[in-house]
């Protein structure tokens, strides 16, 4: 039998909506009022949960034997657009039923504090130390929270909107031409 | 055959200031260290490879330790996080020692107006010899090279104790 393409587009998208509300159903049983919201954007289930239930979710998520989000693809951060947040983005897979998730959770930007994921997955470890790095997001329990990419004497934390991206030290560029 | 200097010439002699024989014989065994960081250096090996022949100036013979190196060329986008290394290397180098900064990015960070990179690599050592370019063809870095040439070639025996010279390396921290 042959597939359209539509048709396969479709059934993914419906056993991926099944995979939203078993997950949305199990983090409600066991962390009820943490989570903000369940919502699938575009094709990916997308969870925020409250900071301060953000490292008991992930090691629900983890060790629970039927969910099995073993595997941590990538961790990194954000700010919103009213400069008034900061967020952590964390993306789950479940390899052997090739299942993916997207957890985020934000913060007041004058306190940007959560609990390190390093005690449940050693590759936590860099991720963490580039979005301290980048965001200034501080990950308690961190063994090793330092700068990894930039400079260790940078005194800014470079993607926050409030910090220019240029460098303030280029001298040969006329600003009123190159909008500076 | 390069052209010799000045001087007295007869019959199973030739006298001329040793000044100039040094200046004639370091201008034609200027060893290069290639600090090649991107598109640039891909240039670079262009320069070396036999259309264009870099060996014809007598800087065939890569250096790839700073300690036998006379000539620095760096050649692309410099980090910030790769600043004290370039900096360890033109410390590491012997006098006399020329730099030539090769393209946009190594003259004054190119199109990298960015938090991460650094504004030309003259912010932390003092640069003989800017190449323009993004990236310079080959014969750009071969007049780059010659302009060097001249340098060496000219160069005062004592310059680099002079007074001048030490004024000039203490504004970038150096000794």
């Amino acid at each position: 039998m042959r597939l359209k393409v539509s048709d396969l587009k479709s059934q993914n998208l419906k056993s991926i909506m099944e995979l939203l509300n078993q997950v949305n159903e199990k983090l409600n049983a066991n962390f009820a009022g943490q989570v903000v919201s369940a919502e699938m954007l575009y094709d990916f289930p997308v969870f925020t949960i409250k900071t301060e239930a953000m490292h008991d979710v992930l090691k629900f998520l983890k060790e629970d034997a039927e969910l099995n989000f073993h595997f941590l693809t990538d961790l990194t951060g954000m700010q919103t657009a009213d400069e008034k947040q900061l967020g952590v983005i964390y993306h789950l897979h479940n390899m052997p039923k090739n299942l993916r998730i997207r957890l985020k959770t934000f913060m007041d930007i004058n306190k940007p504090e959560l609990p390190t994921a390093t005690d449940l997955w050693p590759a936590a470890n860099w991720m963490e130390r580039e979005t301290y790095d980048f965001f200034g997001v501080r990950f308690k329990g961190h063994p090793n929270l330092k700068r990894i990419l930039n400079v260790d004497e940078m005194d800014i934390f470079p993607m926050r909107k409030e910090y220019p991206l240029e460098d303030q030290e280029r001298t040969d560029k006329d600003n009123s031409m190159f909008g500076r | 055959m390069a052209k010799s200097p000045e001087g007295i010439e007869g019959p199973g002699f030739f006298a001329t200031k040793l000044e100039d024989v040094i200046g004639l014989a370091r201008k034609n065994s200027l060893w290069p260290l290639p600090f090649a960081t991107s598109c640039c250096g891909i240039e670079f090996m262009a320069t070396m490879a036999s259309h264009y022949d870099l060996g014809r100036f007598g800087s065939e013979r890569l250096s790839f330790s700073p300690r036998q190196a006379d000539m620095l060329m760096v050649m692309g986008t410099i980090a910030k996080k790769m600043g004290p290394t370039l900096r360890q290397v033109y410390e590491q180098m012997a006098e006399p020692r020329w730099v030539l900064s090769v393209g946009a990015c190594a003259s004054s960070g190119g199109i990298f107006d960015t938090y991460s990179v650094l504004q030309g690599i003259d912010k932390i050592i003092p640069v003989d010899v800017y190449v323009p370019g993004c990236p310079p063809r080959p014969e750009q870095i071969l007049e780059g090279v010659m302009k060097i040439q001249q340098l060496a070639e000219k160069e005062s025996f004592r310059r680099r104790e002079s007074p001048e010279y030490k004024k000039l390396l203490n504004s970038y921290g150096i000794e």
